[in-house]
């Protein structure tokens, strides 16, 4: 079974992330990036699949430079081979054009059985992109898995929603979202590391993939951000040290706000 | 006017708050029109409560190939309702499926997406304007749709539902499903028990236990009872098996923005912030008072939880009286 994660390279959560000024798009320049945490579970449950089978696992990704620094994360981990897709008229691209990069790059991949992503990334968090891939390439899609066996040209997801825990049987070619119930992601092993340097990566352009530049990147958004404000700092409150009536204060504050 | 079209949220035909919010909201935009998805039987219990919050119109679609499959045939419904209507705006909850729907939605139209809208306006000449917070809460984000039909996903408690009575004159739509979109089928569905508690992302109040609690919840739940709340949990509550992951809040569980939140032994890592940190007013017990999220409170407590809320939860109950 051949299995393509997608992955991406995002400002650290723990960095202070910003815009850039000039055309309102997030800066991935001056802050520290890596492999978005919430894509290992998918690395994770790629390896685990082939290694329970047999197949090939490739890793792909879409952005700048530093960007392959995701890809050799996930090779390093395990995943076969890496493509990286980076050309300078992807920036400011938004879910919509992203999609499609991806859509096509999968395709130049080479039909998989399956597409593994995480749940959503850890910047954009706008979670769309699954579902944008999916009608792209015309598969179904079950988001949010917490387990995920595959067997006869079907996918069993289980997921658990807030009001039911579900089955759902996906047939393939499918996308799979995991969320970080599903495993636990491995930490690369020395021979890993070693390994992943002889690893295959191929960087495509948007040429090599037959999109036309003015289908992606900041102009062909179909959004536009008109201003991006950071918040003020919340004022911190008041704080009390419970001395035998903290309770009691914090009801008398709850009554002051009107919440009781 | 042009239509707006307005998917419904709802749980056997009981239309949940936030279709009574995007109804509120599309009033400013346009005509609501409602989309009603769901066995043939349940919409006469919706029906009332849609035409309360201004639904002109009401599409119901009840064909078993969209209620029995994942999110892709309601995105062809949508599709077609689109098409039909050349509605000004597509407002849709921002569940799971609903941005999902969305996602689909905005492919298969060639139309401009924004998720997880805290509020939406009509735009100056036409055109709709919507506002995001992001990164954690830090940003505020405003944005337009340039392309196609705008399709919005609304964050639950935008808005304040104002009554405004529409006709919901009801109108039954055909509508063809595609074998594709069929791929994904759902064989077995398993109730939670319900627990008698509000839901996480539409309470008006949300008290969260963490690593505070050591595993016992039965004060937060008691404190969330008396303020009639709903109980939320830290991702280490939830890793160390103490409660469900469906009830944890943060990045990679739900995010929250009620009037009132409590967070009961949470240290508040980034990650948690980011699910929290839009709510009106924060509260916080915890026994250290280094505790990053005593950074973002209107009132903290540095003191133990077991003796905290058993105190605030008596003296909440005896208020009430």
């Amino acid at each position: 079974m051949n299995i393509v994660v997608c992955v991406k390279h995002v400002p650290d959560a723990q960095s202070d992330r910003t815009f850039n000024e000039s055309d309102s798009t997030t800066d991935r320049e001056g802050v520290d990036g890596l492999l978005s945490e919430l894509d290992e579970y998918a690395v994770e449950a790629a390896l685990k699949l082939v290694e329970e089978g047999e197949g090939e696992v490739t890793v792909l990704t879409i952005g700048p430079a530093q960007a392959a620094d995701a890809v050799k994360k996930a090779l390093q981990m395990g995943a076969d081979k890496g493509v990286h897709v980076s050309d300078e008229a992807i920036h400011g691209s938004d879910a919509v054009a992203t999609s499609l990069v991806l859509a096509e790059a999968i395709r130049k991949i080479g039909s998989p059985d399956l597409v593994l992503t995480g749940m959503a990334s850890t910047d954009g968090t706008m979670g769309v992109v699954p579902a944008m891939l999916a009608e792209r390439l015309g598969v179904p899609q079950v988001t949010y898995a917490s387990e995920l066996t595959v067997s006869d040209g079907t996918a069993t997801i289980r997921r658990d929603g807030d009001t039911a825990s579900e089955t759902i049987v996906a047939t393939l070619p499918a996308l799979v979202s995991v969320t970080d119930q599903i495993n636990e992601p491995r930490y690369p092993s020395f021979k890993g590391i070693m390994a992943a340097k002889k690893k295959p990566v191929e960087t495509w352009s948007l040429a090599d993939l037959g999109v036309d530049a003015s289908q992606v990147g900041l102009d062909a958004a179909w959004t536009k951000v008109e201003s991006f404000t950071k918040r003020p700092p919340r004022q911190q409150g008041q704080i009390v040290t419970d001395e035998g009536d903290g309770g009691t204060r914090l009801a008398e504050f709850l009554s002051a706000q009107k919440f009781i | 006017m042009a239509e707006v079209l307005v998917l419904v949220d709802h749980s056997n035909g009981t239309v949940r708050k936030t279709t009574s919010e995007l109804l509120t909201l599309a009033r400013r935009l346009g005509e609501p029109s409602a989309v009603f998805v769901g066995e043939a039987g349940e919409y006469a219990a919706a029906a009332e409560a849609l035409g309360r919050y201004g639904a002109q119109k009401v599409y119901r679609v009840e064909s078993p190939d969209v209620t029995g499959h994942l999110v892709a045939p309601q995105a062809e419904v949508l599709a077609q309702l689109v098409e039909k209507a050349s509605p000004a705006a597509v407002l849709v909850p921002s569940s799971t499926a609903g941005k999902e729907i969305a996602a689909r939605l905005a492919i298969k139209t060639g139309s401009g997406l924004v998720t997880d809208a805290v509020d939406v306006q009509a735009g100056e000449g036409g055109g709709v304007s919507t506002t995001q917070s992001v990164f954690a809460g830090s940003y505020t984000v405003t944005a337009t749709v340039t392309h196609g039909t705008p399709i919005v996903t609304v964050k639950p408690n935008s808005v304040t539902p104002e009554e405004a009575p529409g006709a919901a004159a009801d109108e039954v739509v055909d509508v063809t499903i595609s074998e594709a979109a069929k791929g994904a089928r759902i064989t077995e569905s398993k109730p939670k028990e319900a627990s008698g508690r509000p839901e996480l992302t539409e309470a008006a109040i949300v008290v969260s236990g963490g690593r505070g609690t050591a595993g016992d919840f039965s004060p937060v739940e008691a404190f969330a009872d008396s303020l009639g709340a709903a109980v939320g949990a830290s991702r280490a509550a939830v890793d160390a098996g103490w409660y469900p992951h469906t009830s944890q809040v943060g990045q990679t569980g739900k995010q929250v923005s009620p009037q009132l939140y409590v967070a009961c032994g949470i240290s508040g890592a980034i990650q948690h912030r980011a699910g929290m940190q839009t709510s009106k007013t924060i509260v916080a017990v915890n026994k250290d008072e280094e505790a990053p999220i005593f950074e973002l409170v209107d009132f903290g407590v540095v003191g133990d939880l077991f003796t905290v809320l058993p105190q605030a939860t008596e003296a909440v109950n005896a208020a009430k009286g």
